[in-house]
């Protein structure tokens, strides 16, 4: 599995994550204590080693985000998708 | 009908997996669709009648991504599935339908339906689009592994429910034994997404990535430039339909009523039922119906948009603009509707989860230009505003399109408002899918349009029909004394209703006969021009002056600054009796009802009055 790879180098959250850069999930962290956002992004499949990736952005202050995840795109905003954690991967698949 | 127990079947599943399609293939135009006991979930019912003559009732739940319910929506779902929605009884099956090009999110989801331990089966929905993407599923492994009956599907097809239909009718005996034991405790997130790995790995292999054609019109259609570009041109095609296309067929219907209107009062001794047939039912509710073909127009767009999925793509690229101003992109849709009809706009705002920016989208989708507004603006543009050239616009359109725009004007100014109210630093989510991009399917389109046409046909018989009869009950009664010397509708109670608003509305330059017709605009507002139509005739003395059209009438009585008065408190009008009704349904509240009433009649009052004084003081008046 991915443990061997975890490296300081290819850690971000999603919102940094450069545009059409395959990447995969670490985790979605929650901002206090019940985060009704954060549950629901990982209904939506942001769950450890999902690969995302995000396709573009908005118009208007680059808002929101286009994220693929698995074989769904989302539309998130900035502050939604900084909850979720992720490492680039350049050559390493997902498992 | 029988008396055997008619079994239940319910479709559920994640939006966007083609439940209601597989809902329309089904049941076809056999369905009823109403909302569930006290909440404002559209409930959607039909009839499946198989070929082994048995006889099934449907039940189209609202989707759902999970049973940890964020919106009204999932929670009927929820309740529902669980055979705890008070007055529903318990589905004998659930078909729990999935994407097959979407099984990764889409198993979670049905992974979480069985783990409610009642009988089910799943339905792999769009295999066919599926295997065009090289997307393989071994339904069979599916099936072992799942331990409930698997199917596949293709909503879009004719015969694309065969083996779901023949797989209901061989369980329909013994419902019982697809059930799967109840789970001893709620599957957690995290043992969700392990079993739906572990179900890929084993029954599906698949490319990575989704279709190249989803990726290209996505690069276009989101676009900084050429996608808000697109969405103009979209929008500018709509709207131009909407008045090119419906005008034919509204002066056919025009033609229609007048023409059965002089045939009633022809066959009918005149008298006062001739009176209300004519004159009340009969002009009241054609003046209404000649709408029918605009809000088609509109929704057959509106549809047409929302099935290819590109809806939620103006949401995208107009989230940021509309989050500036108190809304969200999911607002986008609800306001779009409501230039057809505020009714339908409200009742779209169920889509959005977060409280806040639903009660906004409440609140504004009647500064929204409804389609119920465009003859009074015709009327006094017609009347009032010179056929001129202005560069190479027509002033007449242009009005028309400042109307417009002073509405959504108004709309942002007001949400941003109410943001700035509540200090609201709170955050509000927008998390929304934007579905692959589908070929909009005819008999999807038709019945919803029909849909459409039969909630506003309702609307048409009920309350309209009603208030239009009260409306002339006002306008005739209590009939002129002996030997009365002014037209018979000074005496009647409309008449001095009229006259005790005007120390109310004279500053604003409105004068009795406007006065009265604004009443019956509380029913509706397209209602005010027929009103209108009927205050001037009535008060005509000869037969030759009533038959005159309202356009000149106006044009010799009123003076500009009053058109132009007039023409301003309608980008407001906040008397629209079924507006305020669908916001108390929808809110629960009537605190909600009463401040929308207040800020509508503030904003109309003030404008209007500002308008017409100034109008007035620039030597118009």
């Amino acid at each position: 599995m991915s443990e061997q790879l975890v490296t300081t180098g290819g850690a971000l959250n999603l919102a940094e994550l450069p545009h059409r850069t395959a990447a995969t999930v670490e985790s979605v962290e929650d901002r206090g204590a019940h985060d009704a956002i954060a549950r629901r992004l990982r209904e939506l499949g942001f769950v450890a080693g999902e690969r995302v990736e995000v396709m573009a952005a908005g118009p208007f202050s680059a808002e929101p985000l286009l994220v693929q995840v698995g074989f769904t795109r989302f539309a998130l905003r900035r502050s939604e998708a900084s909850r979720v954690q992720v490492r680039t991967l350049p050559s390493v698949e997902a498992a | 009908m029988s008396s055997t127990h008619v079994m239940r079947l319910a479709l559920v599943g994640n939006p966007n997996c083609g439940k209601t399609a597989l809902f329309n293939l089904l049941t076809g135009s056999r369905q009823k669709v109403a909302n569930y006991a006290g909440v404002t979930v559209e409930r959607k019912e039909g009839r499946l009648l198989a070929p082994s003559g048995r006889q099934y009732a449907v039940l189209d739940l609202p989707g759902a991504y999970s049973f940890h319910a964020s919106s009204l929506d999932e929670a009927v779902t929820r309740d529902l599935c669980r055979g705890f929605y008070p007055g529903e009884p318990a589905p004998d099956v659930l078909v729990c339908v999935v994407d097959a090009t979407n099984l990764r999110l889409h198993l979670r989801f049905a992974l979480e339906v069985r783990s409610l331990g009642r009988p089910m089966v799943v339905a792999v929905n769009m295999m066919d689009a599926a295997r065009r993407r090289g997307i393989e599923i071994d339904l069979d492994i599916l099936q072992r592994e799942l331990g409930v009956p698997v199917v596949p599907t293709v909503a879009v097809r004719r015969d694309g429910a065969h083996a779901l239909v023949e797989l209901i009718d061989a369980l329909a005996p013994t419902a019982q034994a697809v059930a799967k034991p109840l789970e001893d405790h709620a599957p957690t997130q995290e043992s969700l997404h392990e079993e739906t790995r572990r179900l890929l790995t084993l029954a599906v292999s698949q490319p990575r990535r989704t279709a190249a054609l989803d990726d290209t019109l996505d690069r276009w259609l989101l676009h900084p430039v050429i996608g808000l570009a697109t969405l103009a041109v979209v929008m500018f095609l709509m709207f131009q339909a909407v008045y090119a296309w419906a005008t034919p067929v509204m002066d056919l219907i025009e033609a229609g009523t007048g023409a059965f209107g002089e045939w009633v009062a022809r066959v009918l001794p005149e008298g006062p039922l001739s009176s209300l047939l004519v004159e009340g039912v009969i002009a009241g509710l054609g003046g209404v119906i000649v709408f029918l073909p605009q809000i088609v127009v509109l929704f057959a767009f509106i549809l047409a948009l929302e099935e290819t999925g590109y809806l939620p793509r103006a949401a995208f690229l107009l989230d940021r603009l509309m989050s500036k101003a108190g809304l969200s992109g999911r607002s986008f849709i609800p306001l779009l509707s409501s230039f057809a009809c505020a009714i339908p706009g409200i009742m779209a705002t169920r889509s959005i989860q977060d409280p806040r920016d639903r009660l906004a989208t409440i609140m504004v989708a009647p500064l929204m230009t409804c389609s119920a507004r465009l003859p009074v603006y015709a009327l006094l543009i017609g009347a009032f505003i010179p056929r001129q050239q202005v560069g190479i616009f027509n002033l007449q359109g242009l009005v028309l399109f400042s109307l417009y725009a002073a509405g959504i004007a108004s709309a942002l100014a007001v949400s941003w408002v109410m943001k700035k109210w509540r200090r609201d630093t709170g955050e509000h989510a927008l998390m929304l899918e934007l579905p692959a991009y589908r070929m909009p399917h005819a008999r999807d389109l038709l019945i919803g349009l029909w849909e459409r046409v039969l909630i506003f046909l309702k609307r048409v018989g009920g309350i309209i029909l009603a208030l239009t009869i009260l409306l002339w009950v006002l306008l005739t009664f209590p009939a002129p004394p002996e030997g009365a010397t002014q037209a018979a509708i000074e005496y009647s109670f409309a008449g001095r209703i009229g006259h005790a608003m005007t120390s109310v509305f004279a500053p604003l330059g409105f004068n009795w006969q406007i006065c009265i017709a604004l009443i019956p605009g509380l029913a509706a507002r397209e209602v005010a021009v027929s009103s209108l139509a009927t205050v001037y005739a009535l008060q005509a003395v000869d037969d030759a002056a009533a038959t005159d059209a309202l356009t000149p009438i106006i044009s010799s009585e009123w003076t500009l600054a009053m058109a132009l008065s007039l023409l301003v408190w309608f980008i407001y009008a906040p008397q629209c009796l079924s507006t305020l009704a669908t916001i108390r349904r929808e809110t629960q509240s009537w605190k909600q009802v009463a401040i929308a009433t207040g800020y509508l009649f503030g904003l109309a009052y003030l404008a209007s009055l500002v308008t017409y004084q100034v109008a007035v003081a620039l030597g118009a008046g």
